[in-house]
């Protein structure tokens, strides 16, 4: 190769070393601004700000949706399995918000801990399947949403 | 093997063959299209939580897959353009930048229009809707730096350096998921491990991907070829060609 490119070469190298190392360090420090959500466990233990609005985002408890009979008002739990928040929520939730399903909330902590939800959002995970294949899979014992985070 | 990398930089070495490739590569890319179109979106079950809307994976996956491969073409091009000065690079570069912000438009678009059904939300800042955003911005950006000088090699030299620091975004795009908590979904197909995806959907999704890789090759091709004529129009060899058209 010749020299003037070898020199060019490395220049280009340098370049994307560089931009990675310097990007890297600015996405290292952001890294607590990058995530969406709160885990519940994060939130039990006081890491999420009171009086401001946050995320949390978790699965949705089995058993743990009460709806009102009045109005939309709707309580619910996520968890990750460390801890769990509860949640208050007024409005009309997204078709693939259930139970054992992954969901986000966003809205503020109460002095009780409870999440005041001013929007719900479903966390679809990365499993599809045709519903057949998912009731065999039930029947089997085996959780069709087992592996998702 | 230099003999070879540098007949690529002979515009009607590279027209002639490009010509000779997309005589078989388009015909194919259609088929595949078309096949894998008809066969995602009609023959394939439907998802057992999402029903039929989840079918927008056969658009929005391999566009959003072939956005991120395409954006390494252009870097790579970028870089042969900085270090050999070769100008079929500059054209390969500067003809990348807007079919991969065509394709990245795609994966953010269709996106959104199953995140309404899905998640409850057409948009939302997460780790990786914003990083893909930013690769817009960053095709974009090269378009529009190219376009900002008047002197074609100077305009070659800045856009190869920001294609270049541009690379960081695409493994932080790929791992976004992984690395925080987002409300998109990690990645369905794995190279390790078995998919989660089942296979009866897997198959045309994969031919879907396959397909989109063809349809950047000819589109990147055909863009080339233009704008190779456009430059070199005042040339012997272009004035022979189309002679050799007229008759």
């Amino acid at each position: 190769m010749h020299p003037v490119r070898k020199q060019r070469l490395y220049l280009v190298l340098f370049l994307v070393a560089f931009s990675s190392i310097a990007i890297g360090l600015v996405v290292y420090g952001l890294r607590g601004n990058i995530n969406l959500f709160f885990p519940p466990a994060e939130v039990a233990a006081g890491k999420a700000p009171l009086g401001q609005s946050i995320r949390v985002g978790g699965m949705v408890v089995d058993g743990s949706i009460q709806r009102s009979e009045h109005n939309l008002e709707v309580r619910f739990e996520l968890t990750d399995y460390a801890a769990t928040v509860p949640v208050i929520y007024e409005g009309i939730l997204p078709d693939l918000f259930d139970e054992g399903q992954g969901a986000v909330a966003s809205g503020q902590l109460n002095a009780d801990g409870v999440l005041v939800a001013s929007e719900v959002l479903a966390k679809h995970d990365e499993n599809y399947m045709p519903p057949e294949v998912a009731e065999a899979l039930e029947r089997s014992g085996a959780s069709p949403g087992g592996n998702s985070k | 093997m230099w003999t070879f990398f540098h007949k690529l930089g002979s515009p009607p070495w590279l027209y002639a063959i490009s010509g000779s490739i997309l005589k078989y590569l388009l015909p194919a890319t259609l088929l595949a299209l078309g096949v894998g179109m008809v066969w995602g979106l009609l023959f394939t079950p439907p998802d057992f939580r999402q029903g039929d809307s989840y079918r927008i994976i056969y658009i929005h996956v391999p566009a959003a897959a072939v956005a991120l491969a395409g954006y390494y073409v252009m870097a790579t091009a970028g870089a042969i353009s900085l270090i050999w000065k070769m100008k079929m690079a500059d054209i390969a570069m500067q003809c990348c930048a807007p079919i991969g912000a065509a394709l990245t438009f795609v994966a953010l678009v269709t996106g959104s229009i199953w995140g309404k059904p899905t998640w409850g939300t057409w948009w939302v800042w997460d780790a990786r809707i914003t990083s893909m955003l930013i690769l817009l911005f960053l095709y974009l950006g090269v378009i529009a730096l190219y376009e900002a000088y008047d002197n074609k090699a100077a305009a070659a030299r800045a856009c190869a350096v920001l294609s270049l620091v541009g690379t960081v975004n695409i493994p932080i795009i790929y791992k976004s998921v992984d690395w925080w908590y987002s409300l998109h979904q990690p990645a369905s197909i794995k190279f390790t491990g078995e998919s989660s995806i089942h296979p009866s959907m897997l198959y045309p999704l994969l031919l879907m991907i396959a397909a989109f890789y063809a349809l950047f090759a000819c589109a990147l091709l055909l863009r080339m070829r233009a704008e190779i004529l456009d430059r070199e129009r005042r040339t012997g060899w272009v004035r022979k060609l189309l002679e050799a058209d007229a008759v």
